[in-house]
């Protein structure tokens, strides 16, 4: 079977790292096909085509690996793929989301232009597994780069016959193509996704039904995130036993973390989970200039900011940040050092929220707007001490009153801000001016 | 009319969809326009919504809902800085001030000679560089200095 471990997985150590998505990143050239075949890639793909591998016995190694959704959810992989259908008379299809517009995270960016074949790999696995004939890797336009690097990778993985009909002379057929968003956070709401790939505004669906029932073009879809496939690979290849071993009971394996702010050396650090923070900061070179820590947004403006006593005493999984009081969402580590205003950080924040929402909802639409124009009003120094209030309770009624989850992402920074670091936002009301400022 | 050119990449494009989902190729299709063209007039979009055969409005709400197509003319060379929580926390406000100052322009102004425009990105999905910009939606500078941007302008003479 194919999660039978025949040897030792040989981990990459990079500078303390743990390299999984990205182990190509040992190699000279660690996109192209030829180093990624050389450290063993596509044979995870020809065994489980040419074996017919049951798809149960697949998704109960994808199961066991604890492999828990990359793209920020943590839902368990294995779980979501058991919710496809198995039998559908039409075509199936799956979609990667590589639609990374959530400030600090940029890890998925690494995998398309570092090691593009392995995430190539992880869905051509997940396709077989699922049924799937068609597969979509939407990926930011930002990266323009990027994309082009990927689109590459597609025609050398199709030329070399791990894409396109009759793999490995089966019967086992998979097309997949890279298709971009033109800058639209909401893009990377699974359902809002779709649309897009559809060619039409990225406003998000009711949910039910779920993608894996009416997904792209009407038809079942199983979306996951750029990281969670590219690491489907190494889970067969290894077993999803051995893959849990890399981490901590219920956070599986290695995580990809995008380190940014006030920091010696930003970056991607891809670490076994279960990390504690502070090795993880001192691997991306400690706070810069030699100042002190003042607080960290741990997994993306969507979780809530961490004072430096409470993230100086976490590890880095879902458990030990979700006990720590925030979450480790796509592993957006943003670090702010003792210089910053909290109150302008989330005046920041909260305009990026009312830029980017999609306006369908009326509490989001309108409420981001106003929490941006009242904490606009206290950093111009009209602020009033019942802003703070009014602040919580717009943040509140947005919260759980949205179709997707930009409701929550935008009151989360809002509420945590205040609640954290009250004493600087009534100070700024009071004086009009900032706490930190002048230092 | 579309040139040959650009026909021929969105019918490139079109073969990743079925046959009947015409529509999904909008997004390249005026990404394919607008890089050709440098921006999107209401004719382009038309146009480009003639060559899908999908309504117009169509094409015009993918349009203007997603912020890398310019509705209105960009000069030359389209600059796209990010102000977001990761560039700023490093500084992206010092390269904002040095692009207005050597440009003499503010956010969304073309610069007379129609040049340059300096439009005020969101997340680019690329904090690690911060702070950062993008040239014609396509080409991404990071880790930026003053000098680095003085460079920057040069070249893009």
């Amino acid at each position: 079977m194919a999660t039978q471990q025949t040897q030792a997985p040989v981990m990459t150590e990079l500078a303390g790292q743990t390299l999984m998505a990205l182990r190509t990143l040992t190699e000279d050239n660690p996109a192209s096909l030829d180093t990624y075949i050389k450290l063993g890639g596509y044979s995870s793909l020809k065994r489980v085509v040419s074996e017919k591998t049951k798809a149960t016995d697949i998704i109960t190694a994808v199961k066991n690996s604890g492999l828990r959704g990359r793209g920020g959810a943590g839902f368990p992989t294995g779980l979501k793929w058991s919710f496809m259908p198995r039998y559908f008379d039409g075509v199936k299809y799956l979609v990667c989301n590589t639609d990374e517009g959530e400030p600090g995270t940029f890890k998925d960016r690494d995998i398309i232009r570092y090691n593009p074949h392995q995430l190539i790999e992880g869905m051509a696995i997940a396709a077989y597994t699922l049924g799937a004939r068609v597969g979509y890797n939407y990926i930011h336009g930002e990266i323009w780069q990027d994309y082009e690097i990927f689109e590459a990778a597609l025609q050398e993985a199709k030329a070399a016959g791990y894409l396109g009909e009759n793999l490995f002379g089966t019967n086992f057929s998979f097309d997949l193509y890279a298709v971009h968003g033109y800058g639209a956070y909401i893009c990377g709401e699974e359902t809002a996704l779709i649309e897009s790939i559809e060619g039409k505004k990225g406003q998000p669906r009711f949910k039910p039904p779920f993608p894996a029932s009416y997904g792209v073009f009407g038809k079942p879809t199983n979306v996951n995130n750029t990281e969670s496939y590219a690491s489907i690979p190494w889970i067969l290849q290894h077993g999803g036993e051995a893959f849990a071993a890399l981490g901590v009971p219920n956070s599986g394996g290695t995580k990809l973390f995008s380190v940014s702010g006030h920091v010696e050396k930003p970056g991607n650090y891809e670490v076994k989970m279960g990390m504690p923070f502070t090795e993880l900061l001192a691997l991306s070179g400690g706070i810069w200039k030699g100042r002190k820590l003042k607080a960290v947004i741990p997994g993306g403006p969507s979780t809530a900011v961490m004072p430096a006593e409470a993230i100086l005493k976490a590890t880095m999984d879902y458990d030990g940040l979700s006990k720590a009081g925030s979450s480790l969402g796509a592993g957006s580590m943003i670090v702010m050092d003792d210089t910053t205003c909290m109150v302008k950080t989330l005046q920041r924040l909260s305009y990026f929220f009312y830029e980017e929402s999609c306006g369908q909802c009326t509490p989001c639409r309108e409420g981001t707007g106003w929490v941006y124009r009242v904490i606009t009003r206290i950093v111009n120094g009209q602020g009033k001490m019942e802003d703070l209030e009014l602040l919580t309770s717009v943040s509140n009624n947005i919260a759980g009153r949205t179709i997707c989850a930009l409701g929550e992402a935008a009151a989360t920074p809002v509420l945590s801000f205040i609640k954290h670091f009250r004493p600087e936002f009534e100070y700024y009301i009071q004086h009009g001016k900032s706490m930190v400022e002048g230092k | 009319m579309l040139s040959p050119e650009a026909t021929a990449k969105i019918e490139y494009e079109l073969t990743k969809y079925p046959a009947d989902q015409r529509q999904a190729a909008v997004m390249s299709a005026l990404r394919i326009v607008q890089t050709e063209r440098g921006w999107l007039s209401k004719e382009s979009i038309t146009e480009v919504a003639q060559y899908l055969r999908i309504p117009e409005i169509a094409a015009m709400e993918v349009a203007s809902f997603y912020n890398m197509y310019d509705l209105t003319p960009v000069g030359k060379y389209k600059i796209a800085i990010c102000t977001n929580i990761s560039c700023m926390l490093r500084d992206s406000d010092v390269i904002v001030d040095h692009l207005k100052a050597k440009l003499g322009v503010d956010f969304n102004e073309v610069t007379p000679d129609g040049k340059f425009c300096l439009k005020e990105g969101e997340c680019m999905g690329a904090c690690g560089g911060a702070p950062l910009l993008i040239v014609n939606n396509h080409t991404m500078h990071e880790f930026l200095t003053p000098a680095k941007v003085d460079a920057l302008l040069e070249e893009l003479k």
